[in-house]
């Protein structure tokens, strides 16, 4: 990989190295009697790593100018092979408190290893670390067939990776150690949040610099939402992580905002890492590996346009949603919920867009479960979305907030959606990179499609389930007046929907199991087949470069 | 020009269309953020609100550090069932010094936005200890490294400081004794118990929070926190009545 960077390039690779291995000193010296210290320690580790890597190959002949008529397609290689090992780590985090929750006293008595430092490490690991991996690496990939543009250099793609991945490690390491800002999916502290803010400027300054060399005139819809996604999130995450550190060798920090502003802050970022992260940047990945896939054309340019603009626009609004009855004024609330019952109209028109793409090609969604995969995507994108704006409905959300619902809403949007169309998108993209005539087994792909799609159900139903008889018992009166149920009854009845769910979950991890030992398998074929060069530039290859 | 000619030119342009998303999305949350900093009726006033101390300061990051608000909410809503079970509705400015707030969004376990003062300090840390020794059915996780954990103190000073550069109205003498108040508060015979009254107020419960005298541990801390939630001001006690 190495071989692939110019002589300057290993040589200002060689000086971020040390550079960063500097600041992991400082940090591992002056924290040392704190958690940030650690941190230090762990930013020494990941940037000799580096050093070792480069050095090793620093000596290698130069690329020659031929490289420049090809694709640039390393990162992306890594990125999903990372995908995947976060995949793993994270759902098997999140099935771990599943059964934490069925069996609480199934741990030992150590502070790690409890259900409320663990949950971060599977919301940051699947989001952030299998969804965010996804998206870098597919977005690169994206990126350069739909502008006809290798990236602009060999060097910031890595940076943004790998930078990106020590951000992943040192959120979840700390999670562990318990530094947590307690924002939901913002929890990493400052120090981590001022690292993302560089890579994702670099990661934006690829987008533009490979956009501005593109040779297509018109910049594709799939990269519109990547680059929605890049911006907005560079907002959300700025302006809800701004705090006050207690030093600048301890980890602590103070949000810079209180109660009533700080609740409607988080959850502009809360709501909008859904839309922005979850939903902008995977339909950046649906636009261009479904029609890819189905050798189907997309239905409609103009319901692309106004699906992405009302995304875009209307998403921001919705947060409020999330404080209904609370302290929050009640025009606001009153706004949140009205957009979110808007969204539903952008949101549908995506889905739509998306099913539409697939008419002349069902045949081929009956026999290839990757592009089923994209297609039970794009359903369940369409349900969780009318689902939400149907629970951000004031009168709904009385019912559904605080309960299992919300859990089943949002898995019916990570599993359902999310994870659906990134091993969709990562089925049909391997066998791209890797220039193989397809993936290893088309049968494990059938395998982990139907666990998949089990583990979903079976996990969405629990929730539903438990959801509604939480909210309902909570809220029954007897005859006399009085509240039914203690809250311990509702806790109670909710326990075989626990075992339900983690089970479920189970059934979905094993899936992705299994796409990790195809995907592997699928990378030693074409090692042992030693195919030769990148994918040039401009071509139109039957594999579907 | 229509709207689809317009952007047909639109996305030919990177920077035009990169700006075009930064300003579409830059509407929602200016309308709806920025008013919240300045309309007065967005926070109730509540005069006799206080400042938690050194000692509850310590026990909600430790709080925070455990991921208790993954499953317990501190927000009571405006529904009927909600206010008898838990008690009067939360108010805005009861979370007026959190940094951040702890509103929640997820009750696996109650709400406990009004649990001071419900249970004794006894119950409280036989229940974080082991929570199926006082409640046969709970799924609460153990967590007896509260009471093995000494409690760190130095840094307090620090904490404070860096909160009222967000805003939280602590005093220099707050500030200063910080460490020697967080001792006190859990020391009630100690000569430092009288300058936790003195600096915050009569009512602060200065007492041995775990039941062990003489050693400053974690449980002190998350215990004397429990014991102040819905405590700071009697502001939804006074709006909507009763006790």
């Amino acid at each position: 990989m190495v071989a692939q960077l110019t002589q300057n390039e290993r040589f200002l690779g060689l000086l971020i190295a040390l550079l960063l291995a500097s600041i992991g000193l400082v940090m591992a010296v002056a924290g040392q009697h704190d958690p940030l210290g650690m941190h230090g320690w762990l930013i020494i580790v990941c940037a000799v790593a580096v050093i070792f890597v480069l050095a090793a190959g620093y000596y290698d002949p130069e690329p020659g100018d031929a490289r420049l008529a090809h694709y640039y397609d390393d990162p992306s290689k890594v990125g999903i092979v990372l995908a995947m090992i976060w995949a793993v780590i994270g759902m098997f985090v999140g099935d771990w408190v599943a059964w934490l929750l069925v069996y609480p006293d199934l741990t030992f008595d150590a502070a790690w290893a409890s259900f409320g430092r663990l949950r971060p490490v599977h919301t940051s690991g699947v989001i952030f670390g299998f969804g965010g991996n996804a998206l870098i690496a597919t977005s690169f990939h994206v990126l350069q067939r739909t502008t006809r543009a290798r990236l602009p250099d060999q060097l910031s793609p890595w940076f943004v990776l790998l930078g990106y991945n020590l951000f992943c490690l040192i959120a979840a390491s700390g999670y562990l150690m318990g530094v947590t800002q307690s924002k939901e999916y913002a929890e990493p502290e400052w120090y981590a949040d001022i690292w993302l803010v560089i890579v994702w400027v670099t990661y934006f300054l690829i987008f533009l610099r490979t956009l501005a060399r593109r040779r297509e005139p018109h910049i594709y819809v799939a990269n519109w939402y990547y680059m929605g996604f890049i911006l907005v999130v560079a907002i959300l995450h700025i302006v809800n992580n701004l705090a006050m550190p207690i030093s600048a060798s301890q980890a602590k920090s103070y949000s810079a905002f209180s109660g009533v502003q700080d609740a409607m802050t988080q959850w502009w970022y809360g709501h909008n890492a859904v839309a922005f992260f979850l939903t902008s940047g995977f339909l950046g990945m649906m636009y261009y590996y479904l029609p890819k896939r189905a050798g189907r054309p997309i239905f409609s340019y103009r319901l692309s346009i106004i699906s992405f603009w009302g995304i875009t626009f209307m998403y921001m609004w919705a947060g409020s949603h999330h404080l209904h009855y609370t302290a929050l004024p009640h025009w606001v609330q009153t706004l949140g919920m009205t957009f979110s019952v808007m969204l539903l109209v952008p949101s549908w028109a995506s889905a739509t867009n998306a099913l539409l793409t697939l008419n002349g090609a069902w045949h081929k969604v009956r026999d290839d479960a990757t592009l089923r995969f994209m297609m039970m995507a794009a359903i369940f994108y369409g349900l969780s979305t009318f689902e939400g704006s149907f629970m951000a409905i004031r009168a709904v959300n009385s019912l559904s907030h605080y309960t299992d619902w919300t859990v089943g809403h949002v898995h019916a949007g990570a599993l359902g959606w999310v994870a659906l169309i990134t091993f969709g998108s990562i089925y049909a993209v391997v066998p791209w990179l890797w220039k193989q005539p397809r993936m290893y087994s088309a049968g494990l792909v059938e395998w982990h499609f139907w666990l998949a799609m089990a583990g979903t159900l079976v996990y969405v139903f629990s929730m539903w389930n438990s959801g509604v008889i939480q909210g309902l018992m909570w809220r029954t009166y007897n005859e006399s007046g009085t509240l039914s149920y203690s809250f311990i009854d509702s806790l109670v009845a909710m326990h075989p929907y626990y075992f339900a769910r983690a089970f479920g979950g189970l059934l979905f991890l094993i899936g992705a199991v299994i796409g990790c030992y195809n995907i592997w398998m699928t990378i030693k074929m074409a090692a042992n087949a030693q195919t030769s060069d990148e994918a040039v530039i401009g071509t139109t290859a039957a594999a579907g470069e | 020009m229509s709207f689809f000619g317009f952007h047909y030119k639109l996305e030919r342009n990177a920077i035009g269309f990169a700006l075009a998303v930064i300003v579409m999305a830059s509407i929602g949350g200016l309308v709806e953020i920025a008013p919240l900093f300045t309309i007065d009726e967005t926070v109730e006033p509540a005069p006799d609100m206080r400042v938690y101390t050194p000692l509850e300061l310590a026990g909600r990051n430790i709080y925070i550090r455990e991921g208790c608000y993954a499953c317990h909410s501190q927000m009571i809503r405006t529904l009927r069932d909600e206010v008898e079970r838990y008690g009067p509705y939360s108010l805005a400015v009861e979370s007026k010094y959190d940094h951040p707030m702890l509103w929640g969004s997820k009750r696996t376990g109650p709400d406990i936005a009004r649990l001071g003062g419900k249970y004794s300090d006894q119950w409280h840390v036989a229940h974080l200890i082991n929570p199926r020794d006082v409640v046969a059915e709970s799924k609460m996780p153990r967590y007896g490294w509260l009471m093995r954990n000494t409690l760190e103190v130095a840094d307090l000073g620090l904490h404070l400081a860096a909160l009222r550069k967000v805003g939280v109205p602590y005093t220099d003498a707050q500030i200063a004794n910080a460490a020697r108040d967080a001792i006190g508060q859990a020391s009630p015979d100690s000569d430092a118990a009288a300058g936790v009254a003195e600096r915050y107020g009569e009512a602060t419960n200065v007492r041995v929070f775990d039941g062990e005298p003489g050693t400053l541990t974690e449980m002190d801390a998350v215990v004397a926190y429990l014991q102040i939630l819905g405590r700071l001001t009697d502001a939804a006690y006074k709006q909507q009545g009763g006790q």
